[in-house]
């Protein structure tokens, strides 16, 4: 019979080990009997000490955090991502689980049974050493970092911050060494390490290594003269070249590199320079191995050359935020890295994508939109986002747009893959209504605030927070030169703008008690964003378009500017900002403990300081909600 | 139109209808992590209900969020209508090499497979007409089951406002890219019953983010 299915998930087994060392046959047999399970966030796999399960599991998608409990401590082993492999040595040793193993993410995993691949791997002489090696690698610590590439998951995995455990674990190595014959002339490896964007590279005979040249090398003994470019490479190398075994742990590494002065280490086989190259280690690498420090992180991100890479350096983001979070740092020093840090993420993604498919035809910018625009957005990182390009003359223009929603299309792909959810609106430059043309887009605005309906205003409200993340800025500078002239005199406009920030009045009923939603799925819940954060935000784009103050999109921002330039209201901006800041750190804070948006907030679960706190913040948005309506002469329209 | 076999005696419907009709009168259970799914598509030789006939049926079975391949149903229908313009689509040619049934046996394994599960497909309304067809013309009542169409589920999931296209019809590639899963084997039935069953897995995970969501919500949906 034929099993179409059978053969997708074949498909997707045979590109991971030890899959790929399956036949056909096999692999369609161990395929027909996959069960496919659907995990929400958060949801066990198994738990630590629960009997073995008569089947392993493959993450087909998402995230599995294995994390084992020791006297007390939880400490998280390993992560798995797409094609990882967990579950399957207690299986064969007949225990139970030694770790748990718990949905990072909402994730999908293969449930491969063990009946099934048993009798397969007896036959199959290269996966029964495959598993052989992986098992017993190391007896002490069988899901040691060393033989994760292997089996259980990705190099990249987050290290905690923890200096005891993080010195103790065995170094990460670069497998894939470059190196070439200490008699190629030195041109042709400084050439070949251009090429390869290494900084050193070995130099090895009959697979052995003789000596190595790094940068420094070069500019030491070549720039200044001292050997010709044209000479053999061992002139320069140093050598020998100091070796280690794969046990190596960061620490000791560190340390010899520091010992000898040097910046790399090989690794072979048994750790001397007798034997195979199996890799290298940078002292660059051990930095970027320490995990959790913004400028590392910048590094890493404007390094990665994966979608995967910039998947694991994401997380290490969210690490670090909670990490702010919990050591109370100010707001907008939080913000402001986690910003940096998202953008420069989209950056990179968009850089990359351009060298996939090709040169853009004409200058354009790529926005971000919202919250995010509004460099607000901490937690819960959606995508909206949009392309401005240049104008074309007609008959080239649908060429020009197919070239940029295909862009979009990839990037707002790579993104989701790297964490950035897709909007759930389709806010997003792959949608063609928000891939436009400068004049397209200055048309649309001037559409949006001449027949302002409730729509238009919240369109209005979305896309004029816009941020640029990459591209010509401007593009960016000539579309809100537009919105101001057009809104400039537009008193009907500013009207339904004002009518609309105070749709949500004071969240405060007669009682001086929290207003919570009525019904839904979030009844009984205080609705954080729609009666705090949203009147605030509104509030604080109304005024600022009144001003005519480019540039500037973050609510916190926009009031201080805002009290600059009206002094007769600077303490009430001031505290406006401050609102902004508490509310979203609130949110964040809160977001970051029930593992969600924040955006609901179960009032019972607050303290007595924090309801002051709130309502506090609710008084200040209620007269920052009354100069509104005084200024534009709002009464009689509410 | 006179649906002249509604009048049809219990008697004198086949073992196998009665089993399965007695199947479907049960409740279904309100959590929705014991209700059986089956995700299934149809390949035909076109879009008119008279005319036109099924020649492939994939199908899947989920239950409290799995999968569990060694159960998934495809059949191949043997048929005398044959549409060139469609074969260029699903690729099944009049002889083609796999093991095929006449539209009868189809049948009785596929409501032997579904019981009385809550059947699930992209665009359902078009299925499951095709699937009463062929019932019409075995002389029996139409499906009993509970049916879910994962176009209007997915709609569900979107936010809900004027400024998306409240008629917009989200094809299964869409969708598909939405949820980033790999679009192979497109237009071969059990390719489309897979492609539709793991949005399907996403879409009931979105719904049920806070975990209330119940058989019965999820069917008024």
């Amino acid at each position: 019979m034929k099993n179409t299915i059978a053969e997708r998930v074949a498909d997707f087994l045979k590109r991971y080990p030890p899959f790929d060392l399956l036949s056909k046959e096999q692999l369609i047999e161990i395929s027909g009997q996959v069960r496919i399970t659907y995990l929400e966030k958060d949801s066990i796999v198994y738990k630590q000490d629960e009997n073995g399960h008569d089947q392993f599991y493959v993450v087909h998608k998402g995230a599995v955090e294995l994390k084992r409990e020791e006297q007390d401590k939880v400490k998280t082993v390993d992560y798995c991502d797409e094609g990882d492999i967990f579950g399957l040595r207690p299986l064969f040793a007949n225990e139970s689980y030694a770790i748990t193993a718990i949905a990072e993410e909402e994730s999908i995993v293969y449930g491969i049974p063990i009946d099934t691949f048993k009798p397969i791997v007896t036959q199959n002489l290269n996966i029964g050493n495959f598993l052989i090696e992986s098992f017993a690698s190391n007896t002490k610590d069988p899901f040691s970092k060393e033989y994760t590439k292997k089996l259980y998951a990705d190099d990249d995995v987050i290290l905690k911050n923890d200096p005891e455990i993080f010195d103790l674990q065995p170094v990460k190595y670069v497998k894939k060494v470059v190196w070439a014959q200490p008699s190629t002339i030195i041109k042709e490896v400084a050439q070949l390490m251009n090429s390869k964007k290494v900084s050193s590279v070995i130099l090895k005979e009959n697979g052995v290594p003789l000596g190595i040249v790094t940068d420094k090398d070069f500019r030491n003994l070549v720039a200044t003269g001292i050997v010709a470019i044209d000479r053999p490479v061992s002139e320069i190398m140093s050598s020998p070249v100091l070796c280690y075994p794969k046990h190596t742990t960061i620490a000791q590494a560190q340390i010899s590199m520091m010992k000898h002065n040097v910046s790399h280490l090989c690794i072979t086989k048994d750790g001397t320079s007798n034997s195979k190259v199996i890799g290298i280690v940078s002292d660059h690498d051990i930095v970027l191995m320490q995990g959790n420090n913004p400028s590392v992180l910048m590094k890493a991100i404007q390094k990665a050359n994966s979608t995967k890479k910039l998947k694991a350096i994401h997380k290490k983001i969210q690490v670090l935020l909670k990490g702010y979070i919990r050591q109370n740092i100010p707001l907008t020093h939080i913000s402001k890295i986690i910003f940096e840090l998202n953008d420069a993420t989209i950056k990179r993604v968009i850089d990359r994508t351009v060298e996939k498919i090709g040169e853009p035809p004409v200058e354009f910018a790529w926005i971000s939109l919202g919250s995010q625009g509004r460099k607000e957005q901490l937690l819960h990182t959606d995508q909206d986002n949009a392309i401005i390009f240049e104008d074309v003359p007609a008959d080239k223009s649908e060429e020009v747009r197919a070239y940029f929603l295909l862009l979009a299309k990839k990037v707002t792909k790579r993104l989701n893959i790297i964490g950035y959810e897709y909007c759930n609106a389709d806010m997003m430059a792959r949608n063609p209504k928000w891939t436009l043309s400068l004049s397209e887009w200055k048309k649309q605005f001037t559409k949006w605030t001449s027949t302002a309906g409730d729509d238009e205003i919240l369109l209005c409200s979305i896309f004029f927070d816009y941020d640029i993340s990459y591209g010509n800025s401007s593009l960016t500078t000539s579309l809100a030169d537009h919105i101001f002239d057009i809104t400039k005199d537009n008193q009907r406009f500013l009207s339904m703008l004002g009518v609309s920030a105070l749709r949500n009045p004071s969240p405060m009923g007669f009682f001086r008690q929290f207003l919570v939603e009525k019904d839904g799925e979030h009844k009984d819940l205080f609705d954080l964003k729609k009666r705090a954060l949203m009147p605030i935000t509104d509030a604080g784009r109304l005024l600022i378009l009144q001003h005519r103050v480019k540039n500037i999109n973050n609510t916190a921002e926009r009031f201080e500017k805002l009290a600059q330039l009206e002094p007769e209201n600077k303490e009430l901006y001031l505290s406006c900002s401050y609102v902004a800041k508490s509310l979203l750190k609130f949110r964040t804070k809160h977001g970051l403990m029930h593992n969600d948006s924040g955006r609901y907030i179960e009032l019972a679960a607050l303290t007595k300081e924090e309801k002051m706190k709130l309502k506090r913040c609710f008084k200040i948005i209620t007269q920052v909600q009354e100069l509104i309506k005084f200024r534009f002469n709002l009464s009689h329209f509410l | 139109m006179i649906n002249w076999f509604k009048k049809r005696n219990r008697e004198t419907l086949p073992d196998y209808w009665r089993a399965y009709q007695d199947l479907c009168n049960q409740k279904l259970p309100e959590n929705i992590k014991e209700v059986r799914f089956v995700i299934l598509d149809t390949e035909t030789t076109g879009f008119d209900y008279k005319e036109d006939r099924i020649l492939s049926i994939g199908a899947i079975t989920l239950l409290n969020n799995r999968i569990d391949l060694s159960e998934s149903f495809e059949i191949y229908i043997k048929q005398d209508r044959f549409n060139p313009q469609t074969v260029a689509i699903h690729g099944i040619i009049k002889n083609e090499k796999v093991s095929m049934l006449d539209e009868e046996d189809a049948m009785k394994l596929f409501l032997k497979y579904i019981e009385n599960a809550v059947l699930v497909a992209h665009h359902a309304g078009f299925d499951i007409g095709m699937l009463n067809q062929i019932l019409k013309r075995m002389a029996l009542p139409r499906l009993k089951n509970k049916v879910l169409d994962t176009m209007i589920l997915f709609k569900a999931t979107r936010i809900t406002s004027n400024l998306i296209d409240r008629d917009k019809n989200y094809s299964l590639d869409e969708i598909a890219e939405n949820y980033n899963i790999e679009v192979k084997d497109r237009h071969t039935a059990a390719g489309d019953a897979y492609i539709t069953a793991m949005a399907f897995i996403r879409i009931i995970g979105q719904l049920n983010k806070n975990g209330k969501l119940t058989t019965k919500d999820l069917l008024k949906i």
